[in-house]
């Protein structure tokens, strides 16, 4: 039986250098090198004047203040226009109040969709899936989300994603299952069986050799 | 081009921008001074240096004598 699994080769990967891309948005032209030394949250929605893209637009900006804080800045995508784009986001503060604060891609020619493999044809050939691609201050990718049309992403996962990468980053530890703030971390596995021994006697929380944690 | 509108005229944010480069600034300097985005005041002034209304000078950017003129039309004199 064949099982070949097709892999589109320009499939962006985890920790790896972001896809660069220069692109039209509403707030100009912009390379994702500008972004350099902030987090981005790059995400794509399926098409602007729609429902749930809408919602989504409207908890993301809402989200916005929170991720500054963090060093992090939003950058949506879709393939329409930037005339279109405009149009929504004007549209979004005269019915719901809510400004837009972040850019938006105008991808028409699908150059970034295809990029970081945004679209879904068994989906949609026409739209982008919604996906989420958090990249670090280095350009480097650090985690993709991948929603399908019918289905809201959770904002608040998004911003407990990116303080999970920030906590691993500056204490060089792991986050167990819906890990939040303030909940204890994992302790990296030790690699050695002596690192091992000293484990069991390091003072951590400790089930067994590989599974401590501690309080940051 | 989001510097400048259709009428050839500079638009808002390259005032603020050219503004803050009358002394010559480093990109994170004129982001602070203008309340703007890094990473949009990284798109905008490229596009001023192309549209050579701005130059960079030792990692600096700095407002030229074009620049100067179309802040000038635009009613902001230096």
């Amino acid at each position: 039986m064949d099982t070949a699994i097709a892999v589109n080769p320009g499939f962006p990967r985890l920790n790896q250098p972001a896809p660069a891309f220069e692109a039209e948005t509403t707030h100009g032209t912009l390379r994702l090198e500008d972004f350099q030394g902030s987090w981005v949250i790059l995400f794509s929605h399926p098409a602007d004047f729609t429902p749930v893209c809408t919602t989504e637009f409207v908890a993301f900006a809402e989200l916005a203040p929170e991720l500054k804080k963090r060093g992090v800045e939003l950058c949506g995508l879709s393939i329409d226009s930037t005339y279109s784009h405009i149009a929504w986001v004007r549209n979004i503060e005269q019915i719901f109040g809510v400004k837009i604060p972040f850019p938006i891609i105008a991808d028409l020619n699908k150059d970034v969709a295809t990029l970081y493999g945004m679209v879904m044809p068994g989906e949609s050939k026409t739209e982008t899936s919604r996906c989420v691609f958090v990249i670090d201050p280095k350009g480097i990718l650090r985690a993709m989300i991948y929603y399908p049309l019918t289905t809201g992403r959770n904002t608040q996962e998004i911003l407990r994603l990116i303080d999970a990468l920030q906590a691993t980053d500056k204490h060089g530890i792991a986050t167990p299952a819906n890990w939040k703030p303030g909940d204890k971390v994992i302790v990296p596995p030790p690699r050695t069986t002596e690192d091992a021994e000293e484990r069991m006697r390091a003072g951590y929380e400790t089930a067994d050799w590989y599974f401590s944690k501690k309080t940051l | 081009m989001p510097c400048m509108n259709n009428n050839g005229e500079i638009t808002e944010m390259a005032r603020k921008i050219l503004t803050a480069m009358s002394e010559s600034a480093s990109l994170p300097e004129i982001a602070a001074k203008t309340d703007v985005p890094l990473y949009r005041i990284r798109g905008a002034v490229r596009e001023l240096v192309e549209a050579g209304l701005a130059a960079e000078q030792d990692q600096n950017y700095v407002i030229t004598e074009i620049g100067a003129a179309a802040l000038k039309k635009s009613g902001i004199s230096l």
